[in-house]
This record gives structure tokens, sequence and C-alpha cells, in this order.
């Protein structure tokens, strides 16, 4: 108990950068996913081919993989790049190559909750906001957004939960989270089960605190809806 | 990308392949007996043994894989008593321990959803069970079971999914999987990103290939639900 006590603001310190990694992760997939939404519903053929392949392809690869390719592949990338234009070689960052890859391929997911939310709400809806003589974006805006929001929040919610726990796998890189804070603590204490139990404290903790947040959410986004039963 | 280096060292990702879907079947199949009496268990509630069941997979499906793997790897390894135990020859094989931690976690998994199938049987069928004079363990075994396995169906194609990505963790203990192939191939010639894109595009056909099989088998055994077009 005094060793946990005692190397508490390590893995705190692990904690707070698994967090970070979580929420920057996800706002990349959001970002993605409304893209990725916006080209599935498109007109466009090719929007909706790129948009096909991309929820295809990246469904089909296992997050530590991706992360890998992003990591090294992505160090290669750079390299080459800055060595085409004769600038000297950076290190691409751990953290970085964890938001990329973990909010490249749960982007992915989110395209298709999107894209579900987004056609879950009547068109009827837009219909009316345009005969009130709302710009397109007024619609998007003031009429779609909050419904398809309402609707894609369990979804939402969902990919959320999965997300974090598919940073545990950052460690394997090298950054300093949570999961391989705990791991080098736990080896040089010997120790290394009392630790992880740790770890899975602090992510049991995690997808509580936001599970509460995301109900909270979920309520508010349900105001002036009634509620069938 | 070097794909002569990928094809000359083929029987490496060869002999990955099947370590990856040895792992991944073993991992469902014992997942699957741990989830049709804990799914109906939890279905039925059982007074104490639903609750700790729900510990179980709460424990199981609110944590990483990854930390799940290494609490069993490296974590158990602290206490003398389970070194000295016979239990030792499988615990300090990375294999085993691969074994137990993915068969847990799908069995988990698979609790929930067997549980959800149990759950939607209509009354009716059983009903019309017990009218016919079928005895208590008929209905559950001759009906119930049967036809919530049709209905788990789908969701248990994405279980499949998710433990076939799942099991690339197993690399990370040295497991020469699919992705321990690829991180082989890229640390012996140096290479950036060959053995991961090779390992990506693997796990790619794995998981369409596992998507079309369900989807057949789904075709076969939930075609009276097909609706009529």
């Amino acid at each position: 108990m005094g060793d946990l006590l005692r190397y508490a603001p390590i893995l705190l310190s692990g904690a707070f950068v698994t967090v970070a990694l979580a929420l920057a992760s996800l706002a990349l997939a959001t970002v993605l996913g409304v893209l990725g939404a916006a080209g599935k519903l498109s007109a466009s053929g090719i929007a909706r081919a790129v948009a096909l392949a991309y929820t295809t392809l990246v469904r089909g690869v296992p997050d530590i993989v991706m992360l890998l390719l992003v990591y090294f592949g992505g160090q290669r990338l750079v390299n080459v790049t800055l060595g085409a234009v004769g600038l000297p070689a950076v290190d691409l960052p751990p953290f970085l190559a964890g938001v990329l890859s973990i909010g490249f391929l749960y982007g992915a997911y989110l395209t298709e909750t999107f894209r579900g939310a987004y056609l879950g709400v009547p068109r009827g809806q837009g219909d009316a906001g345009r005969a009130l003589g709302l710009h397109r974006f007024a619609v998007l805006w003031a009429v779609m957004l909050p419904q398809v929001a309402r609707l894609a929040l369990p979804g939402y919610a969902n990919v959320w939960q999965v997300l974090v726990k598919s940073t545990a796998v950052v460690s394997v890189i090298g950054l300093e989270d949570l999961v391989g804070r705990a791991n080098d603590v736990g080896k040089t204490l010997r120790e290394p089960f009392l630790f992880l139990i740790v770890v899975l404290v602090v992510y049991l903790a995690i997808t509580w605190v936001s599970n509460l947040a995301l109900e909270w959410l979920e309520r508010r986004a349900a105001r002036g809806t009634v509620h069938a039963r | 990308m070097r794909v002569d280096l990928v094809l000359a060292n083929w029987p490496l990702f060869a002999r990955g392949i099947w370590i990856t879907l040895e792992l991944t079947a073993i991992a469902v199949a014992i997942g699957f007996l741990i989830a049709l009496p804990a799914g109906l268990a939890r279905a039925r509630r059982m007074p104490w043994v639903a609750p700790a069941l729900g510990v179980y997979v709460y424990l199981f499906r609110g944590t990483p894989l990854l930390v799940q793997t290494f609490l069993i790897y490296y974590g158990l390894a602290q206490f003398d008593w389970i070194r000295s135990s016979w239990a030792w020859e499988l615990l300090r094989n990375p294999w085993w321990c691969a074994v137990i931690a993915f068969s847990l976690n799908s069995g988990a998994y698979a609790t929930e959803i067997m549980r959800g199938a149990f759950e939607t049987t209509p009354r009716g069928e059983i009903e019309a069970a017990e009218a016919l004079g079928l005895r208590p363990w008929m209905v559950t075994w001759l009906v119930l079971v049967p036809s919530s396995l049709r209905r788990a169906l789908p969701q248990y194609g994405n279980e499949v999914v998710f433990m076939l990505h799942g099991s690339a963790i197993a690399s990370v203990i040295t497991i020469q999987d699919i992705l321990g192939a690829g991180r082989t191939l890229n640390a012996k010639f140096y290479l950036a990103y060959e053995g991961f894109v090779t390992a990506a595009l693997l796990y790619m056909a794995i998981t369409l290939l596992l998507v079309l099989i369900f989807r057949g088998l789904e075709g076969r055994y939930l075609r009276h639900l097909t609706v009529a077009r």
C-alpha cells in the first residue's frame, strides 16, 4: 500500500496522459466522422466511394496495427517529406501517433453513427426549414444538428467507451500513459499485479464518470421530446 | 514498399495467420462455453450467481484487453505461491496467458449477447413448448437455446471480429501471430512499414471473410426474418 501512495503522482500523470489522448482522439474521430457521414450521404459518387472505402478498410484493421503503422510508417513519411525539401528530420511524438491512429480508426465507426442519426431525422424537418426560408446552412445548424445530436448520442457514447479502452495500446510505442507508467513501476518494484489492478480501477472510474456525463448529455439533448411509455 | 521481402518471408506470415486464427477460434469457443450458461443464469436472474456474473462481465468489458493480458502474463508472476504451483507451467507461457485472457474477455462480451438473446425470446414460444408438454430441460435446450442462438448470430459475428482484432495484442507478449510476423520482418530488415501494411491487409482480408461467413449464416438461420422485397 505504501508503494501505491508513493507512486500515486506518477500513476496520476499517466492517467492524465490517457484521458488527454482519449479526448484528443475523440475530437479527431468526430471531425472525421462528420466528414465521413457527409461523404456517405453526398450526391457525389466520388465522395460516396471515398467514404465507403474509408469505413470498410479502416474497420478491418486492429487498433494496435494501425498505431504501429502510423508511428513507424508515419515517421518514415515525415523523414522522406522533410528530406525532400531539405529540412532536418524530426521525431514523430508517440502522443501524436496515438491521436492520429485512434482518431482515424474511430472516425470510421462514428461515420456510421452520424450517418444513421442523420437518416433518423424525418425528411420533413429539413424541408420545413427550407420552406420557412432558412438558408441551407441555417437548416443544418438550427434544425438538423440538434435532432441528429440527440439520435447520435447513444452510439457516440458507445464509441467513446471503446475508444478509451483502445488508448491502452499506446503504451506499446513507449508513450507514458497509465498502462505504460503502471507497467514500469510494477516491474521495478516487483509488484506488477498490484499496479495493473490500479490501472483496471482507473479505467473503470473513467468509464463510470463519462457514463454520468453522457447520460446527462442525453437527457439534455432529449429536452422537448415526449417519451413513449 | 519492398514486396519482395514480404514474399520472401511469406512462411513467417503464413504461420502468423494460422496462430491468429487458432488463438481467435479457441478464445471464441471457450468464450461461448462460458457465455451459454452464464447468459442463461443472468437472464433468469439466479440469486447470487447472476450478480456475481454481473461483476465478471462489468470488469472484463470495462477494461482494456491489453491490461487484462498483462495482468495474467506479468501480474500473476508477482505471487510466489503461483510460481511454485502446478499452474505456473501454464502461466509462464505467453500462449496460455493469451488464451486465458482472450477467452475470459470474449466470454464476458458473449455473456451479455446471450443474455440479451435469451431475454428477447417471445413469451409465446416458451408457452407453446410448455403447452406441448415438454419438460423444463427440453424447453430450455430444444426451444429457448436454439431460438436464442439464432437471434444472437448478428452480434456474435461482431464479437468474433472484435476478438480477431483483439488477438493482435498477443504480439505484445511475444507471440508470433500476424502482427508478430510483421514486427519480426520490420526488425529483421530495418523496415518502417512493410510488415505492418502486410499485417493490416491480412487482418482486413480475414475480417471481410468473417463478415461474409456470418452473412451466409444469417441468411441460413435467420431466413424466417428476411423481409420479402
